[in-house]
């Protein structure tokens, strides 16, 4: 069986990770859409921590038999592998997005007829 | 076929020493191509030497590698309307004098894609050293395997194309060491690929963007590109039907 001091300090983590998410959200540094996946971590975990039961049964499932929080930690560690792999989605659709937006400029600015001087243009760091 | 309009795309990054003759080398092979220079990004005088020289230049606002730089240029010719592009490095590797060479397969409305081979028949002087002769070879099997037609030189930057290439090119062309990867959709789109044997010049100015550093990475990235590209499904083009 899990430890009750385990179990509060997995609650008391889950609350505050779905606070600051919220509060995030909330100061509008977060969009909903990044956030849905945080939230869902913080929510298995709480109820995963506070359900003392369930983590136990959900051990036995899976073949953990000494220590039922190591269940904790392997969900913990998927949820932050799938909001990993959902940046890099994120960041690959971004750099796609990006030079194609540069690509954009250069046709553009040939096109109005008027780059910026060679001469003025800041040397790329 | 009245006039066929022709743009030469020239990507360059910091070739500031050797685009000029480029440019001079291709009007002179070349009289009737407008000459567009991508400049990706330089932090040296590239993009105002080319423009002295005549040619048209397109600035990237920032560094997005040579394949982003190469389809601006193929964006460039699908949205002026150019029937033909053939692509030559701002670095002076390609020689201009070959363009008809690499246009003849348009020409006669055998290919869309016309790659300058420097192992078309084993008749080329270009001995690279051996671990670049390597891969060369192995990229060249592996894309003959998944695009189901001999191709004996992926990695050679000097190549043509005609309507339906610059139109596919235009849409999908890889970013970063992008042209092994590109023969490849090629082919699984479609366009009839033709190869032409060129001569390579070594670089005059500048360095080979592929140092020993990146080739693990280079390596690497291509292989997997290859493979996601075979497990990809494109449209077949439209213009390519035959």
């Amino acid at each position: 069986m899990t430890p009750v001091r385990v179990s509060i300090v997995g609650v008391l983590a889950s609350l505050l990770l779905i606070l600051v998410v919220l509060e995030l959200v909330r100061g509008r540094r977060l969009k909903e859409r990044y956030a849905l996946l945080w939230l869902a971590t913080g929510v298995v975990l709480l109820v995963l921590s506070a359900w003392r039961g369930g983590l136990n049964t959900i051990a036995g499932w899976v073949g953990v038999t000494s220590y039922p929080p190591a269940v904790l930690f392997a969900v913990a560690t998927l949820f932050i592998l799938l909001v990993l792999l959902h940046y890099s989605t994120v960041i690959s659709k971004l750099t796609d997005e990006n030079v194609e937006l540069a690509q954009r400029v250069a046709l553009l600015e040939e096109r109005v007829g008027r780059g910026p001087p060679t001469a003025s243009r800041s040397p790329a760091d | 076929m009245t006039s066929t309009s022709v743009v030469a795309v020239v990507p360059a990054f910091n070739e500031s020493g050797a685009v000029g003759r480029v440019v001079d080398e291709i009007r002179t092979a070349c009289p009737a191509a407008e000459v567009v220079v991508v400049d990706d990004a330089s932090t040296d005088d590239t993009a105002a030497v080319a423009e002295a020289r005549g040619a048209t230049v397109l600035r990237l606002p920032f560094n997005v590698g040579i394949g982003g730089a190469v389809q601006t240029g193929f964006r460039y010719a699908l949205e002026e309307g150019f029937d033909r592009a053939v692509r030559l490095d701002g670095d002076g590797q390609h020689d201009a004098s070959e363009i008809p060479t690499l246009f003849a397969p348009l020409e006669r409305g055998e290919a869309d894609l016309v790659i300058g081979s420097r192992f078309v028949d084993g008749v080329g002087t270009y001995r690279p050293p051996l671990a670049r002769r390597l891969g060369i070879r192995v990229f060249a099997r592996l894309v003959s395997l998944l695009g189901g037609q001999r191709v004996t030189d992926t990695t050679s930057g000097f190549i043509a194309l005609d309507r339906a290439g610059i139109e596919l090119f235009a849409r999908e062309y890889p970013h970063d060491y992008p042209e092994v990867e590109a023969t490849l959709v090629a082919l699984r789109s479609g366009l009839r690929l033709a190869q032409v044997q060129v001569e390579m010049r070594e670089r005059e100015t500048g360095s080979s963007s592929i140092t020993f550093v990146r080739s693990l990475y280079y390596i690497v990235k291509v292989l997997l590109a290859l493979l996601v590209a075979s497990l990809r499904r494109y449209p077949r083009l439209e213009g390519a039907e035959r």
